[in-house]
């Protein structure tokens, strides 16, 4: 086996390109199919870390605080991310309930705290215990994250309840929008070109070429 | 766009030369050249034999994905199995003081087109209705024509690909809706909410199509067209077009 660093193979119909030398900002795309076959990250991945920890302060902020609260008759009631998540299994919808705790509040939540760890300068090195195995998990959770559907979901259903009951934003809302913004600015970043930034592996081409 | 004429001068020459020949671009593929690449971290190898791990990322490396379209069709006749109960179950129970009213998918839509907000309407109908039936129909279609080895609109098909990765994820939009307001509404005795079994698989149709279109490897719909050539690998190597990306010009 043997690698071949002047290859590069498109991920959607399997055609052979050489590999290019991207300069700042550009993005090679696949003559036959369309797809990207590799981008100049350049800066974004310097700008990665402190978004990923942007993201996570919003993340505790958007979990640990009412996202609503309404009001009926001068009956009020709130509830958390969690909170609907917990009333959800305790009406027996406990399937429902961890798939929803699973796609907006484990998976994103592993997302950045691996992009944490790996980028964080001091384990900025792929022989660090975990770094494959966690850059593969990333990979493979990447697809399941939905918070930005999830804020989708508590729009609909504001103007659902806005027809019965008098509707406060809390907290949480606001914290929910700029997570969903932040987290697409940093899930949009393919987890596949930390390995070319972090795994130096002899005889590849250098990812960014000096000017 | 420009480029500096020297780094990219034997990209523009290949480029020349297969316009020269006034026919297709050929292409060749990685499987029939004897190449595989990583599908995590991209690294192209050469002569990879059975049981042989990326030496970048250790993951098992694979010309395709295992069993593709046997998992694929497993996921989506099961998603088609659930989608029935998915629209006919009630998906949100409400209990008031006066009656017990039960909701299904297409009821709360129709709710919001009555009650004026049309615009919602649209949305919930398409991330409810049309998405999910979309994608089981477009990954039907995928499906047969990858197994059948079929040569039509490849490059459609791909494209078509594509846009069901991308919009999946949004059906999840009910399921979310339907959990916030379990949560919210719980006015002990006056108003409460509670999720039907209608959710429960409402969710799993979403969750088995993102299953089936992951384990879908759109690299068989190109299968059929590659040249068989193993010598022509580095002739055959094309060309990539490159794009500027807008949106970090910095």
């Amino acid at each position: 086996m043997q690698e071949r660093p002047d290859l590069i193979v498109c991920e959607e119909c399997d055609a052979v390109h050489r590999r290019p030398l991207l300069k700042q900002a550009e993005v090679a795309r696949c003559l036959r199919c369309g797809a990207e076959l590799q981008r100049n990250t350049g800066k974004r991945l310097q700008r990665l870390l402190p978004l990923t920890l942007a993201s996570l302060i919003m993340f505790v902020i958007a979990n640990s605080f009412p996202i609503v609260e309404i009001e009926l008759q001068g009956l009020t009631s709130k509830t958390t991310l969690m909170g609907a998540v917990i009333v959800l299994s305790e009406d027996g919808m406990s399937l429902v309930a961890m798939l929803v705790a699973a796609t907006t509040i484990l998976f994103p939540l592993m997302q950045l705290l691996i992009l944490l760890y790996i980028l964080l300068p001091a384990t900025h090195d792929v022989h660090r215990p975990g770094v494959r195995f966690l850059l593969r998990l990333i990979q493979i959770v990447r697809p399941w994250g939905m918070v930005e559907v999830f804020l989708l979901g508590v729009l609909v259903a504001l103007v659902k309840l806005s027809n019965m009951a008098t509707v406060i934003p809390e907290v949480a809302l606001w914290a929910f929008a700029a997570l969903t913004i932040l987290l697409t600015v940093v899930v949009s970043f393919n987890p596949r070109y930390l390995w070319q930034s972090l795994v130096i592996v002899p005889g590849q081409p250098p990812s960014e070429p000096t000017p | 766009m420009t480029y500096e004429a020297d780094l990219h001068a034997p990209l523009a020459q290949d480029m020349h030369k297969h316009s020269d020949a006034g026919a297709e671009l050929t292409f060749v593929s990685a499987a029939t050249s004897g190449l595989c690449a990583c599908r995590h971290c991209g690294t192209v190898w050469q002569d990879v034999v059975e049981h042989d791990r990326c030496e970048v990322c250790l993951s098992p490396l694979h010309q395709r994905k295992i069993d593709s379209l046997t998992r694929t069709w497993a996921f989506l006749i099961a998603a088609c199995i659930l989608y029935i109960p998915a629209n006919l179950l009630p998906v949100m129970v409400t209990t008031t003081l006066l009656d017990q009213q039960q909701d299904t998918i297409m009821s709360g839509i129709i709710y919001f087109w009555v009650s004026g907000a049309w615009e919602l309407a649209v949305v919930v109908f398409v991330a409810s209705f049309l998405v999910p039936l979309f994608k089981l129909v477009s990954l039907i279609v995928l499906t047969v024509s990858a197994r059948r080895r079929s040569s039509w609109q490849r490059l459609q098909r791909a494209k078509l690909y594509r846009l069901v990765e991308t919009i999946g994820r949004w059906s999840m939009l009910d399921v979310f809706v339907v959990s916030l307001l379990a949560g919210l509404v719980q006015i002990e005795g006056f108003a409460k909410v509670t999720a039907g079994v209608g959710v429960a698989a409402f969710g799993s149709v979403v969750v088995l199509t993102m299953l089936a279109s992951l384990s879908f490897d759109p690299r068989l719909i190109w299968d059929e067209s590659d040249e068989l050539e193993v010598d022509g690998l580095d002739n055959a190597v094309s060309a990539v077009q490159l794009t500027k990306n807008k949106d970090s010009n910095d």
